[in-house]
């Protein structure tokens, strides 16, 4: 491997590793905070892949908008669908066992898979990259590397700043850190709880939409895609540690690179490679390895 | 009390009276569904015995298969006297490494390193020469007990399949009155008072674990010989999550959640996967399955177990005693 290609795989390594913290980081959210175990966010991933694909013409109609337009569009239904979703099918099971949310949730990745089928169809889509972002950077004197990706990493890098920032300097982080660390007592001391949790599954479910909208360019459109994301994104978790976004951006960046490698030095093993270091992980440090508090 | 046990035998009855007024049809269902139902009750001594949620069980399953399918020789019939055996044991030797490793950890974190060992067994039976690959290997010949038992016949295979069913029942049943069974729940309810009282609980949840694994091994390899096929497909962990559900909707901590739940998991498939009634809808099943599955859980807070405990109050319109449930 010489030193462009190299360059070019950290670089893929990189991207693939933020995009799964993109993810990730709705997932640890609403499991650490509101204690629900989601297998339904691989769905929301899903979901914004096919919005990025289906909303894209419909967008470039109404505000004559291109990819940044579907984009906004796209995050603003998915904190509505979110909130709603919520409050039809969450709001009432925080006082049941952990499994009946997990129920709950597979019923929920059911129905969108085949909603998506009635409304989307099957096949397999492709979506453009915006012209804007479609060109290439030169990288040594043979290889170049796509803009867009890059964009793609911009992207999760400002959400990760951005998800810092609400979180250790605003009210509502002090609200969303201090429900997850004791829901009673944050009741009693007058914040309305349920409003902050519809609050956190919306953005969780937001942050998920949009992941799978950027996403959608490089990864293509197809059905089955968010069971995968889900399972990595699980691992990407419980690697951080349950709950921590600053263990969920490790985990994932730590995963991208095991990935991208592994598919390169060890083509047969590339499959098995993650949970290998998910058990070793695991078994080193049975918390994952930063603990939230 | 002894309504309990009269549904129980009553379904077991049942199961023993089907085949009379059956097809070959339900026959090959139902037997799919009891190997499921075996499936799902290994599961149960985990999660609603122990406290302890597997995510990997289908690895349990899967081995338990493919060692029957790898062991048997293409010549003459395997003897089910040392094949079935070998199956459990192998599937039980790979849960007594996996709980020894996994059960460090707890919660979640539990869940997903099963997942781990999981799907490490499931690239190495899609990815290695051993497994066949996603094509997976067929099972030519059945095997058999002397002339007594010949699994290749669909009436034989689904008596031995009731009476493995029943057994692994009564077993379980018997393990949950037990001292071990008794210590089990301790765990599940409090293990940091268990270790109080000066129970060492890891030896007990590792026990658990192993038995669990070999109960699931038998399941895999009655499904082996009933889809003479074993496929990676097996492993996956959609299986696995498939029979966690199982169990959650036919609710925890009893023995019957886990058959209710199997059979009516597959039968509501079954229903929404029918052409007959939904004509060119069925090809989207999952709508209803998964819309079956959410009324579930909106409605009945124990699972399909509570159900005749809920029906009445519901339909008077009363308030439900959620509250009340020990």
């Amino acid at each position: 491997m010489d030193l462009s290609t190299f360059l070019i795989q950290c670089l893929n390594a990189l991207q693939y590793g933020l995009l799964l913290f993109l993810v990730a980081s709705g997932l640890t959210l609403i499991f650490g905070i509101m204690g629900v175990i989601n297998l339904a966010h691989g769905s929301f991933y899903m979901v914004g892949a096919y919005m990025a694909y289906a909303l894209a013409p419909m967008v470039a109609s109404t505000f004559g908008g291109g990819f940044f337009a579907t984009l906004v569009v796209g995050v603003a239904l998915a904190v509505v669908m979110g909130y709603v979703l919520e409050w039809a099918f969450f709001s009432f099971l925080y006082e049941r066992e952990h499994l009946q949310q997990v129920l709950m949730t597979y019923g929920l990745i059911l129905v969108f898979e085949e909603l998506r089928s009635l409304l989307v169809g099957d096949e397999v889509h492709g979506v453009e990259v915006p012209a804007l972002l479609a060109g290439t950077l030169p990288l040594g004197a043979m290889m170049t590397y796509p803009v867009y990706r890059l964009f793609i990493s911009g992207v999760c890098l400002a959400l990760a700043l951005g998800m810092y920032l609400v979180f250790t300097r605003t009210r509502l982080g002090m609200m969303i850190r201090a429900g997850s660390a004791n829901r009673e007592m944050v009741q009693s001391l007058g914040i309305d709880i349920k409003f902050l949790y519809r609050v956190v599954f919306a953005a969780g479910m937001a942050i998920a939409v949009l992941a799978g909208m950027v996403a959608a360019p490089v990864s293509s459109v197809y059905p089955g895609m968010g069971d995968t994301v889900l399972i990595i994104c699980f691992v990407v978790v419980v690697i951080g540690g349950i709950g921590s976004i600053r263990g969920a951006l490790l985990a994932a960046l730590l995963i991208g690179v095991v990935d991208t490698f592994g598919k390169v030095l060890l083509p047969q093993a590339a499959g098995v490679l993650v949970y290998v270091l998910m058990a070793l992980i695991l078994l080193w440090k049975p918390d994952g390895l930063f603990k939230a508090a | 009390m002894n309504t309990r046990l009269a549904f129980v035998l009553a379904c077991f009855a049942l199961l023993a009276l089907f085949p009379l007024v059956a097809g070959s049809y339900g026959i090959d269902l139902v037997t799919k569904i009891m190997v499921y139902a075996i499936f799902a009750l290994s599961l149960e001594l985990l999660v609603g015995g122990t406290g302890l949620v597997c995510f990997g069980q289908a690895a349990f399953f899967g081995i338990g298969a493919y060692t029957a399918v790898l062991l048997s020789s293409d010549s003459n019939a395997s003897s089910l006297a040392w094949l079935l055996p070998a199956s459990v044991l192998a599937a039980a030797a790979y849960a007594l490494v996996v709980g020894s490793l996994s059960l460090r950890t707890k919660g979640v974190y539990f869940i997903m390193v099963t997942l781990a060992f999981a799907q490490m067994a499931y690239y190495v039976v899609h990815d290695t020469p051993l497994g066949g690959g996603t094509d997976g290997i067929y099972l030519t010949l059945k095997p058999v007990l002397g002339t007594l038992l010949d699994l290749d016949k669909p009436g034989t295979l689904y008596g031995f399949t009731l009476a493995c069913l029943v057994l692994v029942f009564a077993g379980l049943a018997v393990l949950g009155r037990s001292r071990f069974g008794r210590a089990l729940a301790g765990i599940r309810v409090n293990e940091q008072r268990m270790r109080a009282t000066g129970f060492s609980t890891y030896p007990y949840k590792l026990a658990a674990f192993t038995v669990s694994g070999g109960i699931a091994g038998l399941a895999g390899f009655l499904f082996a010989v009933k889809d003479g096929f074993v496929n990676p497909e097996m492993m996956s962990w959609h299986l696995s999550g498939a029979v966690l559900i199982m169990i959650i909707l036919g609710g925890l901590g009893h023995l019957r959640g886990a058959l209710i739940g199997a059979f009516a998991f597959a039968l509501l498939q079954e229903l929404f996967k029918s052409e007959a009634i939904f004509g060119a809808f069925a090809k989207h099943w999952h709508l209803g399955l998964g819309l079956s599955i959410i009324a579930c859980v909106v409605l009945l807070s124990r699972g399909l177990v509570g159900l005749p405990a809920q029906l009445p109050a519901r339909l008077l319109g009363a308030k439900n005693s959620e509250g009340a449930a020990p």
